[in-house]
């Protein structure tokens, strides 16, 4: 398989990076923002498809990296002196201590790693070092999406509340929005996508890559083992939520707004569907499912806004009744797996 | 992809051809060399499809009739609907969708000030214009942006002056958890601390919440004499239901609610909501000829027993004046369309005579009205004359204009 | 009204508040502890509740709708859950995260069904007349008021919760179901049809949410995205509560709608939504296995 995958990875990679030259600009700017939210899909990929946890959260990294970005942006426009607008909307004269730092260009790119990478590592260990496994992971973290969500929205203030960040002028000294600005930017997405693809091919191979595997299919027999399986799981799930908040903030500038609507549990659980249709645990699955079915939202959802709700519902269906991981013919997108342990000997 | 004409609209080609094709080649769909193309842009699917739906169609009507009586400048008008999904990304998307690959002289859309704010930065980029149907907190004017809906003068404030002259001293003010209603409530709470009048409390549910039981309490323990409601879609349900069901009657606690219309009202149900007030520019009671027509018009479109709303009328008046504004300047180019729609002469629409001042908002009148056991309002004032548009309020952030 | 008075209506509110998550969470806490389901659509049974609610009052314009909405709701449901469980929930037992993201894409399909059968805009049920006063006190509880609709909804889920624990503690059905719940293999060895009982009790949870979904219709909004706005919530308590336990479940609810109530006494609606999610989630750290833990060989390791 792995002579499939690596050519066929080769290839993705070219036509990719000669994307701009085929693409208009609008569709070459949808392809930049799907390749950024391709990068929660990978990172999902290892946390629940190699390491069986399933988070209903990601979109409070993505949100985290988003804003921390977007905040940044937000401070650049502005003239001496004032305040973003909607803080003036609400009432208030000065600009919070903590929104401040967010002005230096190198803070926020470091808060985008930073942030979601403290968070995820927090939860992380609250979660595992209290050996909370399974549905009960998948339920508290939409919990915390939806707690976030909340917040982000009640306090508008500081937030901008509902209708989150926009309206950026400047980015890093130069024009916001310009074509040169989007290609650039779509450079920088297929090359933070490619980066942790590689990464990841090489991760799969390590000691660590197949000790995760062996902990999601028997935790406590690891544990029997002797492998203490709570580190595995948060370098993990940190490792999604970096590469959630890294996306983010990379859609964030893609598309010139971060708002609530777009951490929430409804956006959370999508990004889960992405990683499900690429096969969970393959790496290149990962990226092609996230890109296909959200240039499929785009199109359909237009043709047939009616039956795009039904379309998505049953893919949801499908995508676990026959998961695309067992699929026996195309094994171009599967991952190199021997049948788990469970399998061959059952529980 | 010219061999996919305009009117192949077939599941076949959206569906399972575009995904691939679009990967690879753009795709310039082609609608007919003579027509001029407007795109329509609202929320399709998601939680505000509720709303945006009705004014799709109405703008809709708008085209189909103007197309009737011979188009534009000799140019039928081919509208490209796109879906906002509710949700302020997708409506970006969509936007810089609509101008860059298909070209779209215009593009009338928007609900939520979220939808507007994400699509501000990509009409002032790209250099388009959009025409935003929906009363809002103001606060904005950009160039590219006509601004329709009522300013925070023409609806919220006019409907407080209008309870200080009946007498009201004590208000109430209860929410959705976002951004028209927290700024409509800043401005009014200057007015109450200007006018020496009392605020009993100030409430905020997260959208779609379904439980009041706390907010009746915290109402009923400040006593207040009227409530003003910015409670955003299902949630109003909710609130009616539970205040009716704790006894508090439209008598005992009138309410004044800025986003019931006609349609809203049918599905809370008229017997609760009976006797409450509604502040809006446009109730489908009006009794003018224009309107009539207008109502009768929209019934042979979309089937009878249609409930007409403010944002509706205000999504078909944009079309009417973009047409105007494109005769006046002999183009449809924007810029030049956007600088004659702010010198037009008043033209007449089911909500009366409108025009738009220069800062791109609608010169346009405020009616209080209550409801009634039909779901219809009893318009009970009106402001007399045709309101001038004012961004800023001055009281809650002075010294703030557009610049024009 | 006075501060007492006040602090009574909240007390009341947190009970009303508690009986609505009892309502929408006895039927998942069911399926969660036996089959180990996450049912997604279980809010969008509570919608369908809503809707047949509605149809019934088609049927019946009168303040007796009610009579007929409740055995419609539960039947209609009962018979949907039943469908369900044996086309699509049977084929995920054991992979409690894909039944997660089945019937994620269930609500999903069940909402946009709604939404063209109904309309966007959702429809209108009103509590009869005879359920529309309050008990309104006075003297030094002046301002006090207890809608009788609040009564009604309370009365209701204690009235499910006690249908439910006779079925499950009295009935030979309930024996059986106890005995799949204890040692699934064994019982099964023993003769008991797993299938047929999976099927009973999932079918039995979709219908307790359509029942609640009529009540819960007096006082909350009739339409296609109802359910989503009880599903986090309901999820929470069932796992505060502890992992399929009916009492937990319960002290769960009212624990949850107490402290939404004295939250939001203090402080805005969002806020105290925001203090409530973090409060669960920092409580579940302390007691991860919830407030009341089973012991039973069947619940070890998800």
């Amino acid at each position: 398989m792995k002579k499939f995958t690596l050519p066929f990875m080769a290839a993705l990679f070219l036509v990719l990076a000669a994307a701009p030259a085929i693409l208009d600009g609008y569709n070459l700017s949808l392809l930049g923002r799907f390749l950024a939210l391709a990068l929660v899909t990978l990172g999902l990929v290892w946390c629940w498809g190699k390491g069986g946890v399933l988070s209903l959260g990601q979109g409070v990294f993505f949100g985290l990296g988003g804003y921390a970005i977007a905040m940044h942006l937000k401070l650049m426009g502005l003239p001496a002196g004032e305040i973003p607008d909607f803080m003036m909307w609400n009432g208030m004269s000065d600009l919070p201590a903590w929104w401040a730092p967010f002005k230096s260009p190198i803070f926020a790119v470091a808060m985008v790693f930073v942030i979601p990478g403290i968070a995820s590592f927090i939860m992380a260990n609250l979660l595992f070092r209290r050996r909370i496994t399974g549905v009960y992971v998948s339920l508290i973290t939409q919990a915390v999406a939806l707690a976030f969500a909340t917040l982000l929205t009640s306090q508008q203030g500081v937030t901008g509340g509902f209708n989150g960040l926009t309206n950026f002028t400047t980015l890093f000294g130069a024009n916001y929005g310009t074509p040169e600005m989007q290609k650039t930017l779509y450079w920088v997405t297929v090359g933070f996508v490619a980066l942790t693809f590689v990464v990841g091919i090489l991760l799969e191979r390590t000691y660590f890559g197949k000790t995760l595997l062996a902990i999601r299919d028997g935790e406590n027999r690891s544990r029997y083992l002797g492998y203490d399986p709570v580190p595995y799981k948060v370098f993990a799930f940190t490792l999604a939520g970096i590469l959630a908040g890294v996306a983010g903030a990379l859609f964030t500038l893609h598309v010139g707004v971060i708002s609530p609507a777009m951490v929430g549990v409804v956006p959370s659980i999508e990004m889960v569907v992405w990683a499900a249709i690429g096969g969970r645990e393959s790496l290149m699955g990962a990226i092609l499912g996230t890109v296909l079915i959200n240039f499929a939202k785009d199109r359909i959802s237009t043709a047939l806004p009616d039956a795009w709700l039904y379309i998505m519902g049953v893919l949801f269906m499908l995508v676990v009744l026959f998961p695309p991981q067992s699929w026996k013919l195309p094994r171009l997108f599967k991952a190199s797996k021997k049948p788990t342990f469970k399998e061959v000997h059952g529980d | 992809m010219h061999f996919f004409a305009k009117q192949s609209r077939g599941l076949l080609h959206k569906v399972a051809g575009s995904a691939i094709i679009s990967l690879s080649v753009g795709l310039l769909a082609g609608a007919q060399a003579e027509d001029v193309k407007v795109g329509v842009l609202h929320s399709l699917t998601g939680t505000m499809a509720i709303s945006e739906i009705t004014v799709k169609n109405a703008t809709l009507l708008a085209i189909e009739e103007i197309n009737k009586k011979g188009g534009v400048m000799g140019k039928k008008i081919a509208s490209v609907i796109e879906d906002g999904a509710s949700e302020p990304a997708t409506f970006a998307q969509k936007a810089q969708k609509l101008i860059e690959q298909d070209k779209v002289s215009t593009v009338f859309g928007g609900w939520t000030s979220a939808s507007r704010k994400a699509m501000l930065p990509v009409f002032e980029r790209l250099d388009n214009l959009l025409w935003y149907p929906v009363q809002f907190e103001g606060n904005e004017c950009s160039p590219n942006i006509m601004y329709s809906g009522a300013q925070p003068n023409q609806q919220i404030l006019p409907a407080f002056d209008w309870a200080v002259e009946k007498g009201y001293k004590k208000y109430f003010l209860v929410g959705s958890d976002y951004v028209f209603p927290r700024t409509a409530n800043l401005i009014v709470k200057k007015h109450i601390e200007n006018d020496k009048l009392t605020l009993t409390g100030e409430e905020y549910v997260p959208l779609g919440g379904t439980d009041f039981s706390s907010v009746i309490n915290k109402i009923k323990a400040g006593g207040p004499a009227i409530i003003f409601n910015t409670i955003n879609g299902d949630s109003n349900v909710a609130f009616f239901k539970q205040l009716a069901a704790a006894g508090l009657t439209a008598k005992d606690y009138p309410v004044m609610s800025f986003s019931i219309a006609e349609q809203e009202a049918k599905a809370i149900g008229p017997k609760l909501l009976e006797g409450s007030y509604a502040a809006w520019n446009y109730f489908m009671s009006l009794p003018n000829a224009s309107n009539k027509a207008f109502i009768k018009a929209y019934a042979a479109k979309y089937g009878k027993d249609q409930l007409i709303t403010d944002p509706m009328i205000h999504g078909y008046v944009d079309v009417y004046v973009w047409k105007a504004a494109v005769e006046k300047a002999r183009s449809f180019e924007p810029d030049k369309v956007r600088k004659a729609a702010v010198t037009l002469k008043e033209i007449n629409t089911p909500m009366g005579k409108i025009k738009f001042d220069a800062n791109q908002s609608l010169y346009q009148t405020a009616y209080v009205g209550q409801l009634k056991a039909d779901g219809q309002f009893k318009i009970l004032w009106d402001s007399k004359k045709n309101l001038k548009p004012e961004p800023y309020d001055a009281l809650a952030f002075p010294g703030k204009t557009c610049k024009p | 009204m006075g501060d007492t008075a006040l602090f009574l209506g909240q007390l009341f509110n947190g009970v009303s508040v508690g009986s609505i998550l009892l309502i929408a969470a006895l039927g998942l806490a069911l399926s969660f502890g036996l089959m180990r389901v996450i049912n997604m659509a279980h809010g969008e049974f509570i919608m369908i509740g809503g809707y047949l609610a509605f149809l019934a009052h088609q049927i019946i314009p009168s303040g007796a709708s009610l009579w007929l909405a409740l055995p419609l709701a539960f039947v209609g449901t009962f018979l949907l859950g039943a469908l369900l469980e044996s086309t699509l929930i049977r084929r995920l037992y054991g992979r409690p995260l894909d039944t997660l993201l089945a019937t994620w894409g269930l609500s999903l399909i069940l909402q946009q069904a709604a939404r063209q059968i109904f309309g966007p805009t959702g429809v209108e049920v009103t509590a009869p007349a005879w359920l529309s006063g309050a008990i309104n006190f006075s003297g030094a509880l002046s301002g006090l008021t207890i809608p009788h609709v609040r009564i009604f909804v309370i009365v209701l889920a204690l009235l499910i919760l006690g249908g439910l624990l006779l079925l499950i503690n009295k009935t030979r059905l309930g024996m059986l179901v106890r005995a799949v719940n204890q040692n699934r293999e064994v019982a099964s060895t023993l003769g008991v049809n797993t299938r047929l009982i999976d099927m009973t009790v999932f079918a039995i949870g979709a219908g307790l949410a359509g029942l609640g979904g009529a009540a819960l219709a007096l006082i909350s909004p009739v339409t296609p995205t109802v359910g989503q706005s009880y599903i986090v919530d309901a999820f929470l308590v069932v796992i505060l509560g502890g992992l399929g336990s009916l009492a937990g479940t319960t002290i769960a609810s009212f624990v949850v709608g107490l402290f939404s109530a004295g939250l939001q006494t203090f402080t805005s609606v969002s806020f105290a939504k925001v203090l409530l999610l973090a409060g669960v989630v920092a409580f579940l750290q302390w007691k991860p296995k919830g407030i009341v833990v089973m012991k039973s060989r069947a619940l070890e390791e998800a």
